[in-house]
């Protein structure tokens, strides 16, 4: 059981500031995802937590106790590595065991009962006489988790475990570390992905970084239905977010914007009186236009692709603007390239983002 | 289906033309290097062995009898029933060039493995200035032997040498010793010199294999909590080994035909006089072609012999592969 406290954490390599002071509360037994485009930290934030990088300001606490100065394996840690990091020349018995051997003060009988018991866990009993490269990708990830699980830590750190497998096998993975998390209520995971659909899945809640700092915190369908900013939209979901330039006609009840080349739409959203006027961003989910049947339309243009994906299809309808419309609807709509398409959707599916790319809550 | 069956295309056969054409083309890019080799290193060589069952001399080549294996064993039964064993096998001077070739490769061998490992270590750590040091400590690897030869022949000369000088001065030796003809330290006086030179090749090999090993599995260990030294014991040695392997047989055969150095350093002293030494001098100075060629033919087969025993027991893998 392990809370973790980050307060004020910077990083920088000389002159190159990589973390702006980064705030987070884990809970003990939580299951965090750090997400973020590449370069936005999060690697780096997972490092520091491990003890691999020295934290340049601010404090680390583990369980109540300052760790800044603590060496990786007195921290109470365990990392999977994206490239497994598994030592070439050792069995898989002895990868798991090497860090007990090493360590004094376990009995044999002991260190082979944990291995074995870690080998069981992840169906790797059969291999624990190969070598890693006798190992298939998948095989030798489990190995690297079970050398996690040997250390029977109270903080387990992934980074990015999945990148190295083929995408059936990701997504099988993925459900095993899912199962071995409500298998090991007490202990937190941190887990580092650029993959929006592994945060999804796995977190209880998901850190969106970008550029050194955090976005948002919270949990997955809160952060995809109510993004803090156009960062955090535009980042989660798939295609992402449609966003087009608007202008806040008026605030108060009822507010109205007025996208670019495009009619004004009642939106339902807190928005200042004083805003009306104001340049901002408007947006909504492929999956929330529909194509409209009565004439009302927020969107009207040319379908330039169709994509079909076979559970839906994806068509790009030009309105105009430098960005296409992309549009989520189902797979038996006849629809073809060059056809002219009105694209509406529910109210309460539009997000306003003011001028900064701050969301207007939305009502 | 049937369309394709109908058509019956020679796949087999089209495939095998392809493969007999791609192996001429490497015939052709490997003949001239074939024909080259043949000529600098396959003729001398077959040449020497000839040559060595002959009683060729500097002055009568082309007139040499075949004389079979006298230059290496000869019986010759006297009158009075002794019985005199001559030849290249029964020399107490070519066993002791041998003796000394091996143990001057050993030795040097050995230490410059140490102190190459510790200096590729060094180097492989990341610091200021690593490119500059890398470049540096090459120097002595890329002077000519010859002119590190003279180089230290003269920081070793007895009357003059710097280094005679130096120990005076520090207190450490009370007279002037000639480091390069005292029977003493003549072994020494190369072994320095020979680690000087050839340290950084070990060190830029074992470097090499340093940099194979993925940094990751450093940081693992670092988590599990592993002490550096035995880290090094248990992850860097053991994947290092098969560059370490190649490196040190690299050494070895240049250790064992060693000639430069010592021609230059301690010419005629008999405690560093080496199979080359002994062959070159049979060969030109004592106008014994055929016995130096039975040298030259003996050193020849005891490299070969050390480097397949050397393969076969050390396992070594040249193909780089883990």
């Amino acid at each position: 059981m392990a809370d973790l406290l980050l307060r004020g954490i910077k990083k920088s390599y000389g002159n190159v500031k990589v973390l702006h002071g980064i705030d987070l509360d884990i809970r003990a037994g939580e299951f965090i995802v750090f997400v973020g485009p590449s370069g936005c930290g999060k690697s780096t934030l997972l490092r520091l937590i491990a003890g691999l990088e020295d934290i340049t300001a601010g404090t680390l606490q583990i369980d109540g106790q300052v760790v800044n100065q603590l060496a990786p394996s007195k921290r109470g840690i365990a990392m999977v590595f994206q490239s497994y990091a598994l030592y070439p020349h050792m069995t898989v018995y002895d990868n798991m065991a090497f860090g007990m051997k090493l360590a004094k003060g376990h009995d044999k009988s002991e260190i082979d009962k944990r291995v074995r018991e870690a080998a069981n866990i992840l169906q790797i009993t059969p291999y624990l006489d190969r070598l890693p490269k006798q190992l298939s990708g998948g095989q030798r990830q489990r190995v690297a988790i079970g050398r996690a699980i040997v250390r029977d830590p109270k903080v387990f750190l992934f980074d990015e475990p999945l990148s190295n497998l083929d995408a059936a096998l990701r997504v099988a993975t993925r459900i095993e570390i899912n199962k071995l998390h409500e298998s090991m209520p007490g202990v937190t995971m941190i887990y580092v992905t650029h993959d929006q659909v592994e945060a999804m899945t796995l977190a209880d809640r998901i850190v969106v970084l970008n550029a050194g700092r955090v976005e948002q915190v919270g949990p997955p369908m809160e952060l995809y239905h109510n993004p803090a900013n156009l960062f955090v939209a535009r980042f989660l979901g798939s295609p992402s977010m449609n966003t087009m330039p608007c202008t806040v006609v008026s605030g108060g009840a009822n507010p109205v914007v007025k996208p670019d080349g495009c009619d004004p739409i009642v939106v339902q959203a807190t928005i200042p009186v004083s805003a009306a006027g104001a340049k901002a961003t408007f947006g909504v989910r492929p999956e929330d236009l529909d194509i409209s049947t009565n004439g009302e339309a927020i969107f009207r243009g040319k379908v330039d692709i169709v994509e079909q994906l076979g559970e839906v299809t994806l068509i790009y309808v030009d309105v105009g603007a430098p960005e296409p419309i992309v549009a989520k609807i189902p797979n038996d709509t006849v629809i073809a390239k060059g056809d002219t398409v009105a694209l509406t959707s529910e109210r309460r599916h539009l997000q306003v983002f003011d001028e900064n790319g701050i969301a207007y809550p939305r009502t | 289906m049937a369309v394709a069956e109908s058509l019956d295309m020679p796949v087999a056969k089209a495939g095998s033309e392809l493969i007999r054409q791609r192996v001429r083309a490497a015939w052709i890019f490997l003949a001239p290097m074939l024909v080259v080799l043949a000529m600098v290193a396959g003729w001398p060589l077959l040449r020497s062995i000839y040559f060595s069952f002959t009683n060729a001399s500097l002055t009568n080549i082309e007139g040499a009898q075949w004389i079979g294996f006298e230059n290496y064993l000869s019986v010759t039964t006297l009158k009075s029933g002794r019985v005199i064993y001559d030849g290249l096998l029964v020399d107490p001077l070519w066993w002791q060039s041998v003796w000394n070739t091996v143990r001057f490769s050993v030795v040097s061998v050995v230490m410059e493995t140490i102190i190459g490992m510790m200096v590729a270590l060094v180097l492989n750590a990341e610091f200021r200035g690593r490119g500059i040091v890398r470049a540096a400590i090459l120097i002595p690897w890329a002077i000519p032997t010859i002119v590190s030869a003279k180089m230290w022949a003269w920081m070793l000369n007895d009357q003059f040498g710097i280094i005679n000088d130096i120990l005076l001065h520090l207190g450490l030796i009370s007279t002037k010793i000639a480091w390069t003809a005292n029977a003493d330290t003549a072994m020494l006086a190369v072994l320095v010199v020979d680690i000087w030179k050839t340290t950084p090749f070990m060190a830029l090999l074992i470097l090499a294999g340093l940099q194979m090993i993925p940094g990751d599995i450093y940081e693992a260990a670092k988590i599990d909590g592993v002490h550096p030294i035995k880290v090094f014991w248990k992850v860097t040695l053991p994947l290092v080994r098969p560059a370490l392997m190649v490196a040190v047989i690299f050494r070895m055969l240049d250790a064992l035909r060693i000639f430069d150095l010592i021609y230059v350093l301690t010419a005629n002293n008999s405690q560093t006089k080496t199979m080359s030494v002994f062959a070159r001098e049979n060969l030109f100075d004592f106008d014994k072609f055929a016995y130096g060629s039975a040298a030259s033919t003996m050193l020849f087969l005891i490299l070969t012999v050390i480097t397949v025993v050397y393969i076969i027991v050390g396992k070594v893998n040249f193909e780089g592969g883990r």
